[in-house]
């Protein structure tokens, strides 16, 4: 992806000096805490967008653990990311109480309509479509959130009006 | 002196447009020239009406619902600022049939104050159960829970003041108060309303838990769907810190304690209680074998007080009013009030506050009024993707813990979700299968393989491939999760299924299109 290439530095296989200082600040913001290691990932993903391959081995030197100890984090946990979204990531909740109010078809338009199936961004890198269970919504479903926005009672048409204007 | 309006911060009211609203009624009184203060309170739970607006005059505070940023200004046309009338205008919140007939203790100031405001709060009662705590031997404040008869709020009902007995008894060592925030249960919110709408009840609630049993300092572990939940519990630690009810020595007393919220990561297992811990400790949420129990060897291999947030927000009232006040509400062993969470296919969803014993059906037809869709309703899941489905033969059924599980059934967290007869329960079983295999911490082989096996199994059902033997591989599979898991994921992942299979057999055998 475009976006990873921007992260390396061309001439090595490393982080270029944007992504190595903002890994550095994560590590400062949280590392005196006890058991800090999630804390420092979110703070790398929100600063980056992901965790790229490259800060492992730099997160599992400062914090004193095994590579394979963050790789294993990492992997564990649906929302941590190992390579950049879309520039707009669209969350449809498939939880029961969605289901009730045939959140099935909802998704079926919004994969059809970006032409994309969940887990995927389209070519175009905008938008990300993802399945998420359960956003607390669930008096208003079908629930989506769209880049920590959420909204209620979504239909088909809705979902088009509020991806519109994302650029 | 200046008109106070009301518009929820609530993430519900703000996914039906609430922001907008709230930024157009600003602009509006600065076109009039009317000098108005705008809260963001909380929501107070009846979501039809979202985003609700009110407005608070001499005779009460006025409602008016749901409004959009379009209805604002014939708002101020008719002068909904005196409390006049409008289409949309619902009379007085108080007399609203849906909320006064509630019993709120625990979500008595939600939608009523700032949620972050410590004044308010104290205006409201808030921080009285801690003035008393503090005033109390340790011991008593954790005699008065066991009293008031609390049981766990986040699913296994367990008597809340035996946890806390257990951790008080162990010696004099760095102990933790923990929050289990993660809500991962499909149609529950009230923990995600509590935090937005009156985080301070649930800091006060840690607070008195801390001074109780000798801990220092505690957890907040939120899920990281609730961004807005986020940002409330953050400005409310930091008025609390302000206003000297959290740090080094709270109100002037000696005693210490802080608080720091941290995020899970999208893994629904963590809110189990020990693959929380692991979690909080920032590893894999991998299920502990328990004993230890936490609160012997928690967080850190330190004694550890974990409960869910209603069940923390629930102490400041018993402290507050004392243990038979709480007790009195309730019945059999199932005492005090239960926030409930009426969602799904449902005309008026919400929350629904009230003493245990409520049936289902007065539940989902005078409060809810119904499905949605204006079909008949076909079942109610109650209780989360572990829970049971419920066919309408059991809608009498009081809701409380006991009654529940006569009917093979449980309240969980206390979210009831329905569905019109569209359902399909077979699809539902499925999908029952495929949360336990997406969600499975992996530890043990049953709910690691067998739940992806149950995936297979239900597919092959549902397109009539050699049906009946492989209905009865899926009971097979069912008794295996039940017996040879070490936690609820996979171990209760047959509650949904094999009530599916009792109630709706139907839909297991229908024809293939
Ligand atoms: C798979 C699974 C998920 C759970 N999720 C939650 C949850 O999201 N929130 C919660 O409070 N308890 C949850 N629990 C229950 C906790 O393990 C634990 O019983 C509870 O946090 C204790 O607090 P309480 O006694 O105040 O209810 C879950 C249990 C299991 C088995
Ligand atoms: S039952 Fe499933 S989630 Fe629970 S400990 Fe075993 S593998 Fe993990
Ligand atoms: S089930 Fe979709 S928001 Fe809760």
């Amino acid at each position: 992806m475009n976006a990873d290439r921007a992260l390396r530095d061309p001439h090595d296989d490393g982080l270029n000096d944007h992504a190595r200082e903002q890994i550095e600040a994560s590590l400062a913001a949280h590392a005196g805490r006890p058991g800090p290691l999630l804390q420092v990932l979110h703070e790398v993903q929100d600063r980056l967008g992901y965790v790229p391959a490259a800060a492992v081995p730099v997160i599992a030197e400062a914090l004193n653990v095994s590579r394979a100890e963050v790789h294993g984090v990492v992997t564990f946990y649906h929302h941590f990311r190992q390579s950049p979204a879309g520039r707009h990531v669209i969350q449809l909740c498939q939880a029961e109480a969605c289901r009730a109010m045939h959140c099935e078809q909802l998704t079926q338009h919004a994969q059809r309509k970006l032409g994309i199936g969940l887990h995927e961004t389209t070519a175009d890198g905008r938008y990300t479509l993802e399945p998420v269970y359960c956003l607390g919504n669930c008096a208003c479903s079908p629930a989506m959130m769209i880049d920590g926005r959420l909204y209620g009672r979504v239909t088909p048409e809705s979902f088009d009006d509020l991806i519109a204007p994302l650029s | 002196m200046s008109i106070k309006v009301y518009v929820p911060r609530d993430a519900t009211a703000l996914s039906l447009g609430a922001g907008p609203v709230a930024t157009a009624i600003q602009d509006e009184a600065q076109r009039r020239g009317l000098d108005i203060q705008l809260i963001r309170n909380g929501s107070r739970g009846l979501f039809w009406l979202e985003p609700l607006v009110e407005v608070e005059t001499e005779g009460g505070r006025h409602a008016y619902g749901p409004v959009t940023a379009a209805d604002v200004t014939s708002l101020f046309e008719s002068r909904f600022f005196e409390g006049r009338g409008h289409r949309l205008h619902q009379g007085l919140t108080e007399e609203i049939k849906e909320l006064r007939s509630q019993q709120r203790l625990t979500f008595a100031r939600v939608g009523v104050t700032d949620p972050v405001s410590v004044e308010d709060y104290v205006a409201h009662g808030g921080y009285e159960g801690l003035t008393r705590a503090l005033a109390m031997p340790p011991a008593a404040i954790v005699q008065a829970v066991t009293d008031s008869g609390l049981r766990g709020r986040g699913g296994a009902a367990f008597p809340t003041g035996i946890k806390w007995k257990t951790v008080l008894d162990q010696p004099p060592q760095q102990k933790y108060v923990t929050c289990n925030a993660d809500e991962g249960d499909s149609g529950t919110f009230a923990d995600r309303m509590l935090m937005e709408g009156d985080p301070l009840m649930l800091i006060e609630g840690m607070t008195i838990a801390g001074i109780a049993v000798g801990a220092t300092q505690g957890y907040i572990y939120l899920r990281v769907e609730y961004p807005h939940a986020h940002r409330a519990l953050n400005e409310a630690i930091a008025a609390a810190r302000a206003a000297g009810y959290l740090g080094p020595n709270i109100l002037g007393s000696g005693r210490q304690f802080e608080l720091e919220v941290r995020l899970g990561a999208g893994a629904y297992i963590c809110g189990e209680e020990t693959s929380m811990l692991e979690s909080l400790e920032g590893r894999r949420g991998e299920v502990r074998v328990r004993p230890p129990l936490p609160a012997i060897k928690g967080l850190f291999g330190q004694p550890t007080v974990v409960n869910n947030v209603i069940s923390l927000a629930s102490v400041p009232v018993i402290l507050a009013r004392g243990a038979e006040f709480y007790k009195n509400f309730g019945t059999g062993r199932s005492r005090g009030t239960i926030p409930l969470q009426l969602a799904g296919n449902i005309k008026r969803g919400g929350l629904i506050e009230r003493a245990f014993g409520l049936t289902l059906r007065e539940l989902i037809y005078d409060y809810g009024g119904g499905s949605a869709s204006g079909r008949p309703i076909r079942a109610v899941q109650v209780g989360g993707p572990l829970g049971a489905y419920i066919p309408a033969s059991q809608f009498d059924t009081a809701i409380d813990y006991e009654a529940l599980s006569n009917i093979g059934a449980l309240l969980g967290h206390g979210g009831v979700v329905a569905f019109d007869d569209t359902v399909d329960m077979a699809g539902m079983a499925r999908y029952a299968m495929e949360f336990c295999a997406k969600e499975s911490c992996g530890k043990c082989t049953p709910c690691r393989i067998g739940s992806t096996r149950g995936v297979e199994l239900m597919d092959r059902v549902i397109a009539n491939i050699d049906r009946e033997r492989n209905l009865q591989l899926v009971e097979e599979l069912c008794d295996t999760l039940l017996h040879g898991s070490l936690c609820g994921l996979g171990g209760m992942t047959p509650f949904p299924v094999q009530s599916a299979l009792k109630y709706f057999p139907e839909d297991f055998r229908k024809s293939v299109q």
